[in-house]
């Protein structure tokens, strides 16, 4: 493995790592419930109590200053704090941002938390609209309408056929297959996925994320830090993070997302290349978004997404395994599915025995794209 | 500034006019954005960049398209006057107006008359 970029007196690791309400969350739950409930749990993951917490950072559809509800709600008077939100990928940035903030001496110990009642209070009410003056009087019903434009171009640039994106629907429902807690396990086919109803050519309804609850959290610190906590630390070895547009009518090239900056700023920073990646978290709100991400993250050339996705090479006993838990179509998509794909790259290092896990992270309308390198300790020496 | 760029795009509107920005190199810009003070008007010629169907549970299917101006700018729209499935990328059309709303037709279709649009 080429060595590292970062010195590793400047890693940054997570030390605790949970879910909460993955799923249908118990009535009465909000969605800041849930995000304090995942952090309690994350905590005592990592042997931490809230007295040991300084920085705080969380996002929600749900709750515009997330981190504040989060202070509150665990008795938290931070130090540092962050709400940043841009969209699903939120937690990845987040991971960055409190590297950063750690490094400058700004927080030691950094809860990063989401949490959702998407299911239970409905999608339309568990998000707040911006209303698009330039895009709204064509109705586009988003952010689906953005995902399917992009895969009209892709089809018609490339040839990427439906069978190809129903191979990534496909790949996620046998990973979720084998794992307990997953909302969607029933067998599924390409010839299913293509007979499901429609929703927004050339999507239907199995090319489409779950609406699901739950949330997540992580605990982050300095490596040195980490080592004398009680889970083996999991290394931050790389992140960074991109955005080119926020309106999927601004985006320059509706097959090349952002996610070829934040990718390759990731890569740069750890010293690593696809290469060396064991498995990837990548976000999947739509069939088409493993394609465009493991395109511009450098794992195959530009418009050979489809055919590198077939054939089961993203499935169990693949090539490259993708979304492990069987990702935002399969396993769970709580509004936002950033930090569940953080939490199972964790997984996958602590009890897969991986030792570099790529994590993808996607907000809006393929706007805001953050890119992580998790690894092992012996990835990070 | 002494009118928002809707204002600007929507007194053009109102003549049957699709209005842009260009910066200050002569690019052209779209959406309206504050900061840039130059206008053109579009010829309203322009191709289908990407396409999709959109299919409520409860109502028609109808088109969601970008459209590339043949100035240069690309704009969200819809293609009208054909199933919303035929519309294809690579098609030429040209601007229509609903009310004051930019819409599109084939570049080869008769034109249909402008019965929604408002009059000056």
């Amino acid at each position: 493995m080429t060595p590292l970029r970062r010195s590793s007196t400047s890693h940054v690791a997570i030390a605790g790592a949970a879910e909460a309400q993955v799923g249908q969350a118990l009535p009465g739950l909000s969605a800041a419930d849930v995000q304090a409930e995942a952090a309690r749990k994350a905590l005592g993951d990592a042997g931490l109590t809230t007295a040991d917490v300084d920085g705080l950072f969380a996002s929600s559809t749900q709750l515009p200053w997330a981190s504040v509800n989060l202070g509150e709600d665990l008795g938290i008077r931070p130090r540092y704090t962050d709400s940043t939100m841009v969209g699903g990928g939120s937690p990845l940035s987040h991971l960055l941002h409190a590297r950063a903030a750690i490094a400058a001496g700004l927080c030691e110990v950094a809860l990063i938390a989401y949490g959702s009642t998407q299911r239970s209070v409905g999608r339309a009410g568990a998000s707040v609209q911006e209303r698009d003056p330039w895009e709204a009087p064509y109705a586009p019903p988003l952010p689906i309408a953005a995902y399917a434009l992009a895969a009209s171009r892709h089809m018609h640039e490339y040839g990427t056929t439906p069978e190809q994106l129903a191979e990534v629907a496909v790949a996620a429902r046998r990973w979720a297959q084998r794992r307990p807690g997953a909302w969607s396990t029933k067998d599924l086919t390409i010839e299913d996925v293509l007979a499901a109803p429609r929703v927004c050519d050339p999507f239907g309804v199995r090319d489409c994320c779950l609406v699901t609850d739950g949330g997540g959290a992580l605990v982050v610190t300095s490596l040195e830090r980490a080592r004398t906590l009680r889970r083996p630390p999991v290394v931050l070895l790389g992140a960074g993070e991109a955005h080119w547009h926020r309106h999927v009518s601004s985006m320059p090239d509706l097959t090349t997302t952002a996610a070829v900056d934040s990718g390759a700023r990731a890569f740069a920073e750890a010293g690593l290349t696809p290469a060396d990646v064991q498995c990837c978290q990548v976000y999947d709100a739509f069939t088409i978004t493993p394609i465009l991400f493991l395109e511009d993250l450098g794992f195959c050339a530009k418009g050979e997404g489809g055919a590198f996705v077939s054939g089961g090479r993203i499935a169990p006993g693949g090539a490259l395994p993708v979304n492990t838990n069987g990702g935002g179509l399969s396993y769970a998509h709580p509004g936002m599915y950033g930090l569940l794909l953080l939490v199972e790259a964790v997984r996958q290092i602590r009890e897969e025995g991986r030792d570099v896990v790529l994590g993808h992270g996607n907000g809006g309308v393929l706007s805001a794209q953050a890119t992580v390198l998790l690894g092992s300790e012996a990835a990070a020496s | 500034m002494d009118r928002s760029p809707a204002d600007v795009f929507a007194e053009h509107a109102r003549r049957g006019e699709l209005a842009y920005q260009v910066d200050d190199e002569g690019r052209p810009v779209f959406r309206p954005r504050v900061g840039l003070e130059a206008w053109r008007v579009s010829a309203g010629l322009g191709t289908v960049y990407a396409t999709t169907v959109a299919r409520p549970r409860d109502g028609e299917p109808y088109n969601v398209a970008l459209v590339d101006l043949d100035e240069g700018f690309r704009m969200m729209s819809r293609v009208r006057g054909i199933a919303p499935e035929e519309v294809a990328i690579g098609m030429r059309v040209r601007l229509a107006w609903e009310d004051e709303v930019p819409v599109f037709e084939e570049e080869t279709a008769p034109r249909q008359s402008s019965r929604l649009r408002l009059q000056d």
